[in-house]
């Protein structure tokens, strides 16, 4: 009888290509996803060694970080260096011939959205990218990594990727959400409970009642952020939920071979026994809406405490807080709930999927946004656009004042347009509050998307319980 | 990619924890589509005041550190997104040995493909190192990466753990392509069995 493995080691296993005495391992790479801000140098890299694409049929591409986002979108993109950077994948994508959804394609979105939404992202795979966030797709039971562009050129050229193999790590929340609570909430408690390091060096399978519990949106949100808890990876092992999801995607399986995967996806979890080298359990009940008062995303906590005092933490946490609470212009002790925002932004790979744009609709029908607040939802991808018009969202969103989008990354970043101005503060649905994230200056407090509808509401941090 | 066998030279102190890859490169400067000419760049927010000008209190403008070849940083650094801007900015500038209790795996994976060591070191050892740091000029180290030994101003000697295969190619300056590529066989026969197992993929 073989040992007990976890879902990390099976996904691992069936895709070794071959494994040095010292553990360095060359790992097959089943889906590359490329964008426009990661692949320039890695493209120029093939070209100046005379190399090709492995598997173009592998690799799909689409520019999202740097494409306006305003309805004028077809007149190009003003700033050269953002455009330059989108003509070299348009260009690159046609020279090496791999999959490509442009700009005008209504496909176009987050890369992270599209890949799922195309149904390129499959359980049991591996899935690379140039780009941290691509923990989302594992989600799906796929092991999703995040790349730099030399890793980027290596999977271009070789189709594999140079690893060690990580530690397991289980994160277990038991139990139910409670209303008002979100995946989100879920995801950034999770990382203030284990810090932004806590994950370090290892790949997190996410289980448990309340988990199993959560859509697939639901389910990548989670796995976006496991990055930013330090992890190589999140997981969550693939369910009815999740082939339900699949099936019938552009690019998922059919007929027989819908059958054939479904029979091994369905082996994917960990097995009774299977040893994790940290385990971390929380109990989904005791899960609030949560925000982050500071400038790391495990500076988190319950929409009803109050900002803390640099005093509260130990070692080079209190210079850090000393600096955050500075650059984020809170005092020590006022109630997280008195804390004004002028800018709302909802969208980004973390929160710009359909479900996500329900749950804000939810909230803000037939209610107008706070009188001088900016406050614009940008969907995930052009799909999830459409969707939004058809099911009359969009039509509420812009009755409550708010700006309404065309894909892209946004705010999350501010590669485009899309940016705060100095002192400027967000309440916002992605994934980072660096200082400096959203443009410089800016301050960014991460919440849920109904949090930031309630945000937009009242002008202020907001308990959505208090809204629903 | 340039070999690293020895390193000496001035450490710059960074004892804020969390530096994050926004921090070592913000994103304004992710629209190259070289890899070259980040240096000038490199924590460009609190390196520069508002009006341009740089910003006489961060270390790296200090003229006893404008030289230096070593960072000693705080604990999890280079956390955030996968931006190997963030490698080719500390190249760029001149640094190619960062020293810290814990790297972000991804940033960690990064500068070794860069020809940057990172190390990781015991928090005293790593308290240490920055009480030299902040020492200026008078406190040059030496990293040597064939033995895997630090040596202090002071006569001290630190040992760091390090991967071998990575130690291996960082000290020949090895491309990581060259290398799996001699192993397109193994790939091939890998591709093959995988197609027959798995043909939706």
């Amino acid at each position: 009888m073989t040992d007990p493995k976890t879902l990390y080691d099976k996904i691992w296993d069936a895709h070794l290509v071959s494994e040095d005495d010292d553990g360095t391992a060359l790992l097959y790479i089943d889906r590359h996803l490329v964008h426009e801000v990661t692949s320039p140098q890695a493209f120029e890299g093939l070209r100046m060694a005379g190399r090709k694409v492995r598997a173009p049929e592998k690799t799909i591409a689409v520019p999202d970080h740097n494409v306006p986002t305003t309805l004028d979108r077809e007149k190009g993109i003003e700033n050269e260096e953002s455009r330059i950077q989108v003509e070299a994948l348009d260009k690159n994508a046609r020279e090496f011939g791999i999959h490509y959804y442009p700009v005008n394609d209504v496909r176009q979105g987050i890369v992270h959205i599209v890949g799922p939404e195309q149904g390129w992202t499959l359980p049991g795979m591996t899935v690379v990218c140039g780009d941290s966030h691509t923990a989302t797709h594992g989600a799906f039971g796929a092991l999703a990594h995040g790349i730099g562009t030399s890793e980027v050129e290596h999977v271009l050229a070789t189709q594999t990727l140079i690893q060690k193999k990580s530690k397991n790590m289980k994160v277990e929340i038991t139990g139910r959400l409670q209303p008002g609570v979100t995946a989100k909430d879920l995801t950034l408690a999770v990382i203030g409970a284990t810090g932004t390091a806590g994950g370090t060096g290892h790949v997190i399978e996410y289980c448990g009642e309340a988990i199993r519990g959560l859509s697939m949106e639901g389910r990548m949100t989670v796995c976006n952020m496991a990055i930013e808890g330090g992890a190589r990876a999140g997981l969550i092992a693939p369910d009815d939920t999740t082939f339900e999801y699949v099936r019938g995607r552009p690019h998922a399986p059919r007929g027989a071979q819908w059958e054939a995967a479904l029979a091994w996806w369905k082996t994917l979890y960990t097995d009774e026994g299977a040893h994790f080298d940290k385990v971390v359990t929380l109990k989904g009940e005791d899960i609030a809406p949560v925000v982050t008062w500071g400038t790391s995303p495990e500076d988190v906590l319950p929409i009803t405490a109050s900002v803390p005092a640099p005093e509260d933490f130990e070692g080079g946490k209190v210079d850090a807080v000393r600096r955050a609470l500075d650059y984020m212009g809170l005092t020590p002790g006022m109630k997280l709930t008195d804390i004004a925002v002028d800018t709302v932004f909802i969208g980004s790979c973390t929160n710009g999927r359909i479900e996500d744009l329900r749950a804000v609709a939810e909230i803000v029908r037939g209610r107008k946004i706070k009188e001088g607040m900016r406050a614009m939802i940008v969907p995930g991808s052009g799909l999830v656009r459409a969707q939004a018009e058809e099911e009359g969202l969009a039509a509420i969103f812009e009755e409550a004042g708010f700006e309404w989008r065309l894909a892209g990354c946004s705010m999350c970043l501010a590669m485009n347009p899309d940016q705060l101005a100095p002192g400027e503060r967000c309440a916002a649905t992605s994934n980072r509050n660096f200082e400096g994230r959203q443009g410089k200056g800016g301050r960014t407090h991460l919440v849920s998307p109904q949090m930031a509808a309630a945000a937009a509401l009242t002008g202020r941090l907001t308990d959505v319980r208090d809204l629903l | 990619m340039e070999k690293f066998d020895k390193l000496t030279g001035v450490a710059a102190p960074m004892p804020l924890v969390n530096i994050d890859t926004d921090m070592i490169i913000p994103k304004q400067f992710l629209k190259t589509i070289k890899r070259s000419g980040l240096g000038v760049h490199l924590f460009d927010e609190m390196r520069y005041l508002d009006d341009g000008s740089p910003n006489p209190d961060f270390v790296l403008n200090k003229p006893a550190y404008r030289d230096a070849r070593i960072l000693v940083a705080g604990d999890n650094f280079g956390c955030g997104s996968s931006r190997e801007h963030a490698p080719w900015a500390l190249l760029d500038f001149g640094i190619r040995c960062v020293i810290s209790t814990s790297f972000a795996d991804i940033f960690y994976n990064n500068c070794f493909k860069n020809g940057i060591l990172p190390i990781v070191l015991p928090r005293e050892d790593v308290d240490k190192l920055m009480d030299d740091a902040r020492r200026g000029a008078n406190a040059v180290i030496t990293v040597d990466l064939e033995r895997q030994e630090i040596h202090g101003p002071d006569g001290g000697t630190l040992h760091f753990d390090l991967d071998p295969f990575k130690k291996h190619c960082l000290l020949n300056g090895l491309d990581d392509i060259s290398l799996t590529l001699e192993k397109a066989k193994a790939i091939d026969d890998f591709e093959q069995k995988a197609t027959r197992a798995r043909p939706w993929v």
